[in-house]
């Protein structure tokens, strides 16, 4: 079981990577990493 | 023995820890244009704090992209486009299923500035071993609670961990963003004091005490901790070795015993107390292959 465990969670987490990636999450990712983030700066 | 005393391997982590730092912010024109880096390939996901909004990085913070998510979540309006942030919760389960907290020890600048930091020669301070579950807290309240449930008019979250606390914005955003740019210089106000004056205080705290911000507040750190024990990469310990001399405390950056427990979230992946062990009792453990400091090989648990 414990070497089998990460395997599992490896499959699990990278499907849900892709899902994102199929819903159009990289695009939101983009969009928010590439505006000057003010919250991050202390001034939004 | 000490004549036959083998030496010591030479710890070359910073130097890792330097070229991730470059690496991860390799557009140098941003800092002399005061903007940020806007490449399509920005969507990437780094799997340390490193801020989207420094002007000369490349790739997302996964907290800030995170937090995101989470605030543009709208349960109520059935037109809203639903974001899970599936693909930022899958990218940091399976970095943290491969290495568990490894890129903390070997990729973070922040973990690297905090290190750096408590190289200043003064007197150190334990932090208490409690203070380590508030970066639960942290992760719990201000990247998913708060962007989640505290909403404006029109349906959105804040980043509440960026906007409140994140140091690492301050020092690479923050600072030299407001310094470079006028336009933004004119924005200044009470949040932005509030967060240069949290910055230094945690560089106070850093000077002191052994990374300090990744033990008791970092919410990526409580992520990836939780796949220590279930990791690919694994950390183990021979019983029949150890002696409990504590070398590997006293090495460890983040000030744990290796031995009391192999898989704690606290630990980073270093490496630190594989190379410092004189007896050979700490060893790593990737996709089945073991290996300990100095040709010892050893019967280990996990």
């Amino acid at each position: 079981m414990k070497r089998i465990l990460p395997w599992v969670l490896l499959a699990l987490f990278a499907g849900m990577m892709a899902a994102g990636l199929l819903l159009g999450e990289y695009r939101a990712v983009l969009e928010k990493a590439v505006t000057v983030c003010l919250d991050c700066i202390g001034i939004g | 023995m000490a004549g036959t005393a083998k030496k010591k391997p030479r710890d070359k982590r910073a130097w890792y820890q330097a070229a991730s730092a470059l690496a991860m912010n390799a557009w140098l024109p941003g800092w002399l244009k005061g903007r940020i880096f806007q490449g399509d390939i920005k969507g990437v996901c780094v799997p340390v704090l490193n801020c989207y909004s420094c002007p000369s990085a490349l790739g997302a913070c996964p907290i800030g992209a995170l937090q995101t998510s989470f605030g543009g979540l709208r349960f109520n309006l059935s037109i809203a486009e639903k974001k899970f942030g599936l693909y930022v919760i899958g990218f940091l389960g399976a970095v943290g299923s491969v290495v568990g907290r490894l890129p903390c020890g070997w990729l973070c600048p922040f973990g690297f500035f905090q290190e750096l930091l408590h190289k200043i020669p003064t007197p150190k301070v334990r932090m208490p071993s409690f203070l380590s579950y508030f970066r639960y807290v942290f992760l719990a309240l201000f990247v998913v609670a708060l962007p989640l449930l505290v909403v404006d008019e029109f349906g959105f979250g804040e980043t509440w961990f960026c906007k409140w606390v994140c140091p690492a914005g301050t020092l690479q955003a923050g600072l030299p963003l407001v310094a470079l740019n006028t336009n933004l210089r004119a924005l200044v106000g009470f949040m932005y004091y509030w967060k240069v004056a949290l910055l230094v205080l945690f560089m106070a705290a850093m000077v002191l005490i052994r990374r300090p911000f990744c033990r008791a507040v970092c919410p990526l750190g409580a992520i990836l901790g939780l796949f220590n024990k279930a990791s690919l990469f694994r950390m183990a310990v021979d019983d029949e070795k150890c002696t409990r001399c504590d070398q590997c405390l006293k090495d460890c950056p983040v000030g744990i015993r290796i031995y009391e427990s192999p898989g704690t979230p606290d630990c980073v992946r270093c490496l630190k107390c594989v190379s410092s062990c004189k007896f050979g009792a700490v060893s790593y453990e990737f996709l089945k292959k073991r290996e300990v400091a100095e040709d010892l090989r050893v019967t280990s648990r996990a």
